[in-house]
C-alpha cells in the first residue's frame, strides 16, 4: 500500500460518506423542528434522482432545468406530505408520527416503482466523466462537485438556523411547541417549512449523486438507514454533525474494505457506531441531556 | 318460438357438456417474482409464461386438452414463495410447476416437490438446485459453473494466468464466488485478489485500488446491475489496464447503459438469445430464438430478456415431455423430461438424463464483447 492508496481510499471514503451526510442534513432539520424521525427522508433522495431522470430523459429537457425541476417538485411531495399525513394527527405522540413517516416511504417507493419503472438510471455527470489525479488517487469530476455542493449547503443551513429569524423560530418550536406558539410563532408553518426544507435538501443529494451512484425506486432504503446512522453518530439534532457523521461513517467503510476485509466493510462501521454509542449515547456532536418534549 | 328457443338452449347445455367431457385443462402451476426486488427478472416470465400458454392453446392444445395456467407472484419474498407452492400442490391440483424466479425461492421449495410426486422445472440458476439431483426437481437456466469454464477457457488461450476475482455479496455472487474459488487454481490459474461489495453499493474504488495494487492479469467480475457498471466505471477512473471479465448477469442491454463508454470492450459469457440476429442461420437454436424474440416484441413491446427465456423454455419442455409419454400425468411428465434429448431451448441444447437435471453444456453460453454499445459474438 502507497500513500496514493490511501489518499484514494480517503477520497472515496468522502465521496460515499457525502451521501450518508446530505441524507443527514435532511434528518436532522424535521427531527430539530419537529422531534419526528423521518424515515421518508431516503425517499426525498430517491426522488429527486428518478425525478431528474424523468425530467431528462423523459421529456427531454437540458439538464440544468430538469435537476432544478426535479429539486422543486420534491420540495412540492415534501409539503404535500406534511400537509396530508403529518399535519391532521399533528396531536399524536411522536411515535406515530414516525410510524406515518415509514408508511409515507413505502408508498412513495411504490408509486414511483409503478409510474416511472423499476430500472436502474445515471445521469450523465455535470462536467464530464475523465478523471482528475491528485497526488496519484484518481477521482471523478462530479465527486469534486458533490463535496462543494455538500459544503455549501452545510453553510447555508447553519447560517439559516443560527442567523435567522425564521430558523431561530424552527428551532424553537423544537424546544417547546407550547411555548413558541405563545411567542408568536406559527408553528404549522414551520413544520411545512421543514419538511419542505429538508425535502428539498434531500433531492439536492438525489440530482448531484445520480451521476456518480445511479438511482432507482428502490435507493431510498438503503440511503434512510446509513444516513439515519450518520445523523445518530454526529449527534441528532446538529446539522453540522449530520454531515461530519456521514463522511466519518464513509471513510470508515471506505478504510474498512480497503484494509481490512470488503466482506465485512458494513459490519465493521456498525460495531465502531455501537461502540461509540455505548461510550457517549449522545453522538460525537451532540448535546449531552438533550430533552425533548 | 317458444320451442326454437327450447332447442337452442338445449344445444348449448349439449355443446357445454361436450366441451366439459372432452377437455378438462390441463393445470400448469408457475411461481414467479412479478413484483418486489427480483420482479426485473418475474415480469418477463410471467409474460412469457401467458404468451406460451396462448399459443398452445390457439394450436389446439395438448393432447386436445387446454392448458391453463395458474400463476402465484411470490413479491420475491421466501415465506409467500413456499404458500403460494403449497397452495399449487394442494388446492390447485397442477400437473407441473415452473418458476420460482430467484435460487433462494427455489431452494426453499424445493423439497416439496418429491412428497407431491410432481416435476419442478426452476428458472433460478443456482447449482445446489439440481446437483445432487433431486428426481422431482429440473432447471432450465444454465449453471454458474459453465459460464466460469467459458471465461476461464478465454483466459487460458490469452495466456493470462494471474486473476482477481470481484463478486457481490448476494446469492447470485457468492454461489458465483464459490465456483470461481474452485475453478480458478483447478484450471492452474492464480487467484490474486478475492474482493466482494455489497448489492446497494455505490463505489468500489477501495476494492479496485487493492486489486490494481496486486496487477493481475486480468479481473472477473461477478454480480448483477447496478453494481457491474460501477466497477467498469471505477476501473476507467482508477486506469486499470487488464481487461476486465463480466459474468452473464449483465447481459442486458441496460448494463451498457448504465456503464456508458466504460462497458466499451468488456467481455462476457452470455446466452444466445441477446445476440439472436447474428447466430448464424445454420445454428440449431436460430429458430427458436427468433420466433421466441419476434413474438415477445411483437406482444409485450420490449425488449426479450434471457429470463423470460427460462419460462419459455420450461412451458415447451412440459410440453415436449407430455407429447412424448402422451400423458399429462405429473409421474409421466417427470419420466418423459428425463427422456428429452436435443431440445432446442432459448437457453441452449437441453439433454436430460437421470443423471443430469439440467441439460445444458458450457456450450449453452456464448463469449460477447461490448462494441460500440452493442453485443457482437467474440470471434
Amino acid at each position: 500500500m502507497t500513500f496514493s492508496d490511501y489518499l484514494q481510499f480517503l477520497l472515496s471514503g468522502l465521496t460515499v460518506g457525502s451521501t450518508y451526510g446530505l441524507t443527514a442534513l435532511g434528518f436532522t432539520i424535521i427531527f430539530n423542528t419537529t422531534g419526528i424521525v423521518n424515515f421518508a427522508q431516503g425517499e426525498f433522495v430517491m426522488l429527486g434522482g428518478m425525478l431528474g431522470v424523468f425530467f431528462l430523459s423523459g421529456l427531454g429537457l437540458p439538464l440544468p432545468l430538469a435537476l432544478l425541476l426535479a429539486v422543486l417538485a420534491t420540495l412540492l411531495i415534501g409539503a404535500l406530505m406534511e400537509r396530508l399525513t403529518i399535519r391532521p394527527v399533528q396531536d399524536a405522540p411522536v411515535i406515530n408520527l414516525v410510524i406515518v413517516t415509514i408508511g409515507v416511504s413505502i408508498l412513495v417507493r411504490g408509486i414511483v416503482q409503478i409510474v416511472l419503472g423499476k430500472d436502474t438510471h445515471a445521469l450523465p455527470p455535470f462536467t464530464g466523466s475523465a478523471p482528475v489525479s491528485i497526488a496519484g488517487a484518481a477521482v471523478q469530476p462530479q465527486s469534486l462537485w458533490v463535496l462543494c455542493i455538500t459544503c455549501g449547503l452545510l453553510l447555508l443551513l447553519r447560517h439559516f438556523f443560527s442567523r435567522t429569524l425564521w430558523g431561530k423560530a424552527m428551532l424553537a418550536c423544537a424546544f417547546d411547541r407550547k411555548a413558541a406558539f405563545l411567542a408568536g410563532i406559527g408553528v404549522r408553518r414551520m413544520v411545512l417549512l421543514s419538511f419542505m426544507i429538508s425535502a428539498a435538501v434531500g433531492a439536492t443529494g438525489g440530482v448531484i449523486l445520480a451521476p456518480l451512484t445511479m438511482t432507482s425506486y428502490d435507493v431510498g432504503i438503503m440511503l434512510g438507514l446509513k444516513g439515519f446512522a450518520a445523523a445518530v453518530l454526529g449527534g441528532l439534532g446538529n446539522p453540522f454533525g449530520a454531515a461530519l457523521g456521514g463522511l466519518i461513517l464513509g471513510v470508515l467503510e471506505s478504510f474498512a474494505a480497503g484494509l481490512l476485509s470488503s466482506a465485512y466493510k458494513d459490519a465493521f462501521t456498525f460495531v465502531i457506531l455501537l461502540l461509540l454509542l455505548f461510550c457517549k449515547p449522545s453522538g460525537l456532536f451532540g448535546r449531552r441531556g438533550f430533552e425533548r418534549v | 318460438m317458444k320451442r326454437v328457443s327450447l332447442l337452442l338452449s338445449l344445444c348449448l347445455v349439449l355443446a357445454a357438456a361436450a366441451c366439459a367431457a372432452a377437455a378438462e385443462p390441463i393445470k400448469i402451476g408457475a411461481v414467479f417474482s412479478v413484483t418486489g426486488p427480483a420482479s426485473f427478472l418475474g415480469e418477463p416470465e410471467r409474460n412469457t409464461a401467458q404468451m406460451v400458454v396462448d399459443e398452445m392453446n390457439a394450436a389446439g392444445g395438448l393432447l386436445g386438452r387446454p392448458v391453463e395456467l395458474v400463476v402465484y407472484d411470490d413479491e420475491t419474498d421466501v415465506n409467500k414463495a413456499v404458500l403460494a407452492v403449497d397452495k399449487l400442490l394442494k388446492k390447485d391440483g397442477v400437473v407441473a410447476v415452473i418458476g420460482p424466479t430467484t435460487s433462494g425461492n427455489t431452494l426453499a421449495v424445493m423439497g416439496k416437490f418429491a412428497k407431491a410426486e410432481v416435476p419442478l422445472i426452476s428458472c433460478s440458476a443456482a447449482e445446489k438446485i439440481t446437483s445432487p439431483v433431486d428426481p422431482w426437481v429440473f432447471k432450465v437456466a444454465p449453471s454458474d459453473r459453465h459460464a466460469v469454464e467459458k471465461l476461464l477457457d478465454l483466459a487460458k488461450a490469452r495466456g493470462q494466468k494471474r486473476l482477481a476475482i470481484i463478486t457481490v455479496s448476494d446469492g447470485f455472487g457468492q454461489a458465483g464466488r464459490e465456483v470461481l474459488k474452485e475453478l480458478i487454481p483447478a484450471k492452474g490459474f492464480e487467484l490474486t485478489a478475492d474482493e466482494i461489495y455489497g448489492p446497494k453499493d455505490t463505489d468500489m474504488t477501495a476494492q479496485l485500488t487493492k486489486i490494481k495494487a496486486q496487477n493481475p492479469d486480468a479481473v472477473i467480475c461477478w454480480g448483477t446491475n447496478p453494481g457491474p457498471a460501477v466497477i467498469a466505471r471505477g476501473r476507467l477512473q482508477l486506469g486499470l489496464t487488464m481487461p476486465l471479465y463480466m459474468s452473464h448477469g449483465v447481459a442486458s442491454k441496460k448494463f451498457i447503459e448504465l456503464a456508458g463508454d466504460a462497458a466499451e470492450g468488456l467481455v462476457l459469457p452470455a446466452g444466445r438469445l441477446i445476440v439472436a440476429e447474428q447466430v448464424a442461420a445454420s445454428h440449431p437454436q436460430k429458430k427458436v430464438l427468433m420466433t421466441y424474440t419476434a413474438d415477445y416484441q411483437a406482444r409485450f413491446k420490449q425488449p426479450v430478456s434471457t429470463f423470460g427465456g427460462h419460462a419459455y423454455d420450461s412451458l415447451w419442455l412440459i410440453a415436449e415431455a407430455v407429447k412424448l409419454g402422451k400423458s399429462a400425468k405429473p409421474a409421466d411428465i417427470r419420466a418423459s423430461l428425463e427422456k428429452v434429448t436435443a431440445f432446442q431451448g432459448t437457453a441452449g441444447e437441453f439433454n436430460f438424463t437421470a443423471q443430469d437435471h439440467n441439460g445444458l453444456s458450457k456450450d449453452a453460453f456464448e463469449l460477447v464483447v461490448i462494441e460500440k454499445g452493442d453485443w457482437k459474438i467474440l470471434q
